[in-house]
């Protein structure tokens, strides 16, 4: 660049983020509408069904009819309800969940914002969820949805711990919080992604091996229980709770509520693949194939790691299907007395791996 | 105006208002809603100061974890918004006094900063410009201040230990769930196949419900 263009100054700097950011808003939001077609196809699968297939080919387009359903539906409000915190519940889950995605780097330098404590940011704004369905469950002031409220409160803080320290040892592996550092050290070939340690399996390296696969089921039994998806989402439990902290809500409110949700899946989804499955990089080294920094480079970057996301959504799509609700007790004693001690002896382990294992 | 300056006063601003609704709102809940906006917007401060390490962390530990404890308590308290109200002239001196108290210090701390401290040109103490401020504050904790860390660390395990003392008792007479022994039942722990002869019936053991 010869002269400071207007893109580099402040108002063009503004113009060029927020058209970013609409481009992942938008690149999210439709990718969520045929992420949940595919989600209800694998669950009727497994039952034996056909599931949706009236609306487009295939039924591809459900998701948008249903869309166009809720939004020109009455806003119903409980006459006893805290009328604002009701209706910021459900955009508070909104935005958060989109808020997430300004960090996720899709392919190499296609990154919203490539912060320092990417890792953290993801975390914090993914704990923040819980509020969304704290306030919709206690501002319906109703029994069932404040009980749901209650138990994602408990339930979410719960999983928290043992997410945080499951992303500890791979911030030790990586020895960065940044996203696209933590990719880049999963670079050339799948045998250097953190589910399979991370690479330098020779000699001692080899205990990183089953530690680290150890750690990739429990971060996604764990996003399982973080995003109140089958078979933890006692927050909804419709068997006991109707529908939990959702019960009172209608319409718009309701679809802020369902697409906040997946977007967290898809989140959760994305996360495992940046951790544990090597983000954007492909199963075998493709610099001889393209050539690296060209915009083809980027693309194929970009399918595999929708590619990868696609697989852990199907993943939590069959979880669905096939495992019954867990007991709220049960869920509790896998959270504090497996999943923590677990992930914590393994953040013990790969530190001690770090200092003494002399690899780096 | 810069927009680092436009930022600082949007934050300030909001905390300073969801600082004063935490106190003045009439709905407890509302007030914790307020008390965690004021955490989130303090956040955004860190960050301004290019401390977003220690943001993450305020919004990981404070907004995330013990402010939903928070919310969680006093969702389920039973409030009567009329009473709470009432003492509110007879608390009004000691916490008249309290609040002097706790302006006085935030002056002298403030003159302190001001003249000795970060404010007086001085600076943090930083190992190298190239560090991320959270490579910085590991090396200062765990070099300089690892005593104290570590017996910080004890504080908090002892005040753990502690809670746990006070809230678990082990009564008797009480059926407690195992684990253990629930998952290692087998069929032949529970289950008695006897023929009974038509006419006697059967004596059911004492410990049948062991």
């Amino acid at each position: 660049m010869t002269e400071p263009s207007f893109w580099a100054g402040p108002i063009g700097w503004t113009i060029l983020a927020s058209l970013q950011a609409l481009a992942v808003i938008m690149g999210v939001m439709v990718s969520l509408a045929f992420l949940l077609w595919g989600d209800r196809k694998v669950w009727a699968g497994v039952q034996m069904r056909k599931g949706p297939n009236v609306v487009g080919p295939f039924g591809l387009f459900q998701s948008f009819a249903d869309f166009f359903k809720f939004l020109f539906k009455e806003v119903i409000i409980p006459a006893g309800a805290d009328k604002p915190v009701f209706l910021l519940a459900p955009l508070l889950t909104f935005i958060l969940a989109f808020m997430s995605w300004a960090v996720i780097p899709f392919a190499p330098g296609w990154v919203g914002s490539d912060i320092n404590v990417g890792i953290l940011y993801l975390f914090a704004i993914s704990s923040l969820g819980v509020y969304g369905i704290i306030m919709g469950g206690w501002a319906s002031n109703s029994k069932y949805p404040f009980l749901g409220g209650l138990r994602s409160a408990a339930q979410m803080v719960s999983y928290e711990v043992s997410l945080g320290f499951i992303i500890i040892t791979v911030v030790l592996l990586a020895g960065s919080m940044n996203l696209t550092e933590i990719v880049d050290a999963q670079g050339a070939g799948f045998w250097n992604w953190n589910f399979l340690g991370g690479g330098g399996l020779l000699g001692l390296g080899i205990i990183k091996l089953p530690i680290m696969f150890g750690m990739m089921i429990m971060f996604y039994i764990s996003a399982l229980a973080e995003t109140n998806r089958p078979p933890f989402d006692l927050p909804e439990a419709e068997s006991e709770l109707v529908a939990g902290y959702q019960v009172e809500y209608s319409s718009t409110p309701y679809l802020l509520f369902m697409i906040g949700e997946y977007a967290n899946i898809v989140l959760m989804c994305a996360m495992i693949t940046l951790l544990f499955f090597g983000g954007w990089h492909s199963p075998i080294p493709m610099d001889s194939f393209v050539a690296p920094g060209t915009i083809w480079f980027n693309l194929i970057s970009l399918g595999w790691f929708v590619l990868k996301v696609v697989f852990w959504f199907i993943m939590f799509a069959i979880a669905k299907a096939i495992v019954p609700r867990y007991r709220y007790d049960q869920l509790m004693r896998l959270g504090w007395k497996i999943f923590l001690p677990t992930s914590l002896g393994a953040v013990v382990l790969i530190a001690a791996y770090r200092v003494f294992g002399g690899d780096f | 105006m810069s927009v680092l300056a436009i930022a600082f006063y949007l934050l300030a601003t909001v905390t300073v208002f969801s600082g004063a609704m935490v106190i003045l709102s009439k709905n407890p809940v509302h007030s914790v809603l307020f008390l965690i906006l004021a955490f989130f917007n303090a956040a955004g401060l860190f960050v301004l100061m290019g401390a977003e390490f220690l943001a993450m962390l305020l919004v990981v530990v404070y907004v995330g974890a013990v402010a939903v404890l928070f919310l969680f308590v006093v969702m389920m308290l039973d409030v009567d918004f009329v009473k709470l109200r009432k003492g509110f002239a007879s608390y009004l001196p000691i916490g008249g006094v309290v609040g002097t108290f706790l302006l006085v210090e935030l002056v002298l701390i403030v003159n302190a900063v001001a003249t000795r401290g970060a404010a007086a040109g001085k600076g943090p103490k930083v190992y190298g410009p190239e560090m991320s401020n959270i490579e910085d504050i590991g090396r200062v904790l765990y070099t300089d201040y690892v005593y104290l860390f570590q017996a910080a660390g004890l504080v908090l395990l002892v005040s753990m230990i502690g809670a746990i003392v006070l809230t678990l008792q082990h009564r008797t007479h009480v059926k407690r769930q195992d684990i253990h022994e629930q998952t290692t039942r087998r069929r032949k722990d529970a289950v008695k196949i006897v023929s009974v002869k038509s006419g006697e019936g059967i004596q059911i053991p004492e410990d049948i419900n062991k």
